[in-house]
């Protein structure tokens, strides 16, 4: 078994390594400037029952280490995603994980029912967490009991395991964690973006047309860890970590808070080649460092009783 | 072929208030052809601006694998490429986009290339192509004023060349559609790229059978993925029918988007 080969509920992943929903589309940009097989999995971009246009431009806007979004779940709908994105995909030895979003429960099972029967979906990531839609997303995310429950439905139809995407906009991200485990959930995806506004100080309006967006990038790496610390030594589900990954040496600081493998978003926007330039200098690190596999390190910041296998150089 | 290089800076030139000429060399070179497609800029290897930089191709020069942008200094991401200096290195995804398409323009035609401020400098290279083609090329350029003006001179060697300032300052006062109206200018196909208000100016004018527009947008991964740069299309403008200006331009098709 190779240093990287990750077993997760419903995945066997070469690599613990893949782009998150939202920032690779379906691949196919990707797809022209590198081979997506080196990749762990795909979270292909949130589906929804019916196509939706998004929100008006700006949808981006910069921040110091960051950057605001509120592209407001634009995709060409569930019978699309179906019938003509994931067919594509089916082209690459990759276990899809499909980002399912929606505006009230009943969307959320829909989507779920269909979507987790296409042969190359291994897993869902339940979007209970995304800040720019006026319904749904992250009203499902704040609340515990209302988490929990939508968990349980798409638990009951889903034909593959299902992850839940927490947001990292509430004030106890442990009681959301568990309300989902209480749910049924597989695991958990953290974090989604912190909600953010810049304002033009020229015109003295929001820069983003819907106002709000969610904040992503290396600034919100520090909450992310803090949050995968704290849920990884209160629940039992693994932890795809995702939150400002750009480098190696992050990837190691998700897995040491808890982490069981990790997603990276905002980077491919500025490096389109990161993640596959990650998952060679992951490996990498772990041979520099005499760690036999990466799962080795996961949770080692808060598991003081097992012996350290390494020294952080 | 989408790369991404590290390209060296051959120069760097202020050529009028606030903007500059820019010229790199690079194997990426190679891989341009069409005009009006445009580069992704990592301006510096720190984490502000976290984001690339999109900036147009103003000409190309394949033979000595160096192209050549014209830029306006004007956020923190330009302002830091203005400091760059000949022999620095700069991190360069691209060619990236859809470009005018130069056989639109049939040998013997007369092309009209309207250009408003930082929208003229793809017209360039595109004014290059469709004269050494045969087709006669009448540029129509936009400013502030005149000390933000530049490239009159490249473009009045290529062809008649009639320039519009806000301020009066230089050529016709006011926007180009009073220069167009005011010398009755007249051709068989359009190309343009500057402002919105300019586009629809020139949409609703509809001085000829055929066009492309480029627009400007405000981008994310400038390859497509994203989805933050997208607009409305003309035959659903309220629905879900998109398109992205990144990837399936920046040049369309007069009619296709809603501006």
């Amino acid at each position: 078994m190779s240093r990287l080969e990750t077993q997760l509920p419903g995945l066997t992943l070469k690599n613990p390594i893949m782009p998150a929903s939202g920032c690779f589309g379906f691949g196919r940009e990707f797809s022209q400037l590198y081979d997506l097989n080196v990749l762990g999995s795909i979270m292909i971009k949130a589906t929804t029952e019916e196509a939706r246009f998004g929100n008006p431009t700006p949808r981006v806007a910069e921040t110091p280490g960051g950057m605001l979004n509120a592209i407001g779940l634009q995709n060409p709908g569930l019978e699309k995603v179906v019938e003509q994105e994931l067919p594509w995909l089916s082209q690459f030895d990759l276990p899809i994980i499909a980002n399912v979003a929606g505006s009230q429960v009943e969307d959320y099972v829909e989507v779920a029912r269909t979507i987790s029967q296409v042969e190359n979906v291994h897993a869902l990531e339940l979007n209970i967490s995304c800040p720019n839609v006026k319904t749904g997303g992250i009203a499902f995310g704040t609340v515990p009991e209302t988490a929990r429950h939508l968990t349980k439905m798409v638990k009951e139809v889903s034909e593959v395991p299902v992850y839940v995407k927490l947001s990292p906009n509430v004030s106890n991200i442990v009681e959301m964690a568990k309300a989902v485990e209480d749910g049924g959930a597989d695991g958990l995806t953290m974090i989604n973006t912190l909600v953010g506004m810049r304002i033009d100080v020229k015109t003295g309006n929001p820069i983003l047309a819907n106002r709000t967006g969610g904040l992503s990038g290396p600034a919100i790496k520090p909450v992310a860890i803090r949050m995968i610390y704290e849920v990884s030594q209160q629940t039992d589900l693994p932890i795809i970590g995702m939150g400002g990954i750009s480098t190696v040496e992050d990837i190691i600081e998700f897995y040491l808070a808890g982490a069981s493998a990790v997603a990276v978003g905002t980077a491919n926007f500025a490096n389109p080649f990161i993640c596959p330039e990650l998952i060679e200098g992951v490996e990498q690190y772990l041979i520099d460092n005499k760690i036999d596999h990466i799962s080795d390190l996961s949770g080692r910041s808060w598991k003081k009783d097992v012996k350290r296998a390494y020294h952080c150089s | 072929m989408i790369n991404k290089e590290w390209m060296t800076v051959l120069s760097q030139e202020k050529i009028a208030v606030n903007i500059y000429e820019l010229t790199l060399k690079g194997e990426l070179v190679q891989q341009m052809n069409e005009p009006g497609r445009f580069v992704h800029l990592k301006v510096n290897e720190q984490m502000m601006p976290l984001l690339r930089r999109p900036i147009s191709v103003a000409s190309i020069d394949k033979e000595n694998s160096q192209f050549t942008m014209i830029y306006r200094a004007e956020g923190e991401g330009t302002k830091l490429l203005a400091q760059k200096k000949a022999g620095e290195t700069i991190d360069v995804l691209g060619p990236l986009g859809n470009g005018f398409p130069v056989e639109a323009a049939q040998p013997g035609d007369t092309a009209l290339l309207v250009g408003g401020g930082i929208g003229v400098p793809p017209l360039y290279e595109l004014s290059k192509q469709l004269n050494e083609r045969g087709v006669r090329t009448i540029h129509v350029l936009g400013f502030q004023s005149a000390d933000t003006s530049f490239y009159v001179e490249a473009f009045s060697a290529l062809g008649d060349t009639y320039v519009a300032t806000v301020d009066g300052s230089l050529g016709v006062k006011g926007f180009v559609t009073d220069a167009i109206q005011q010398y009755g200018l007249e051709a068989d196909i359009l190309y343009s790229c500057g402002p919105l208000p300019m586009l629809r100016a020139l949409e609703e004018a509809q001085l000829t059978k055929k066009g492309f527009i480029s627009l400007e947008e405000r981008m994310g991964c400038g390859i497509g993925a994203c989805f933050a740069c997208v607009c409305h299309t003309k035959s659903d403008p309220t629905g879900t029918d998109y398109r992205k200006v990144c990837s399936d331009g920046p040049v369309f098709p007069i009619g296709e988007v809603a501006l």
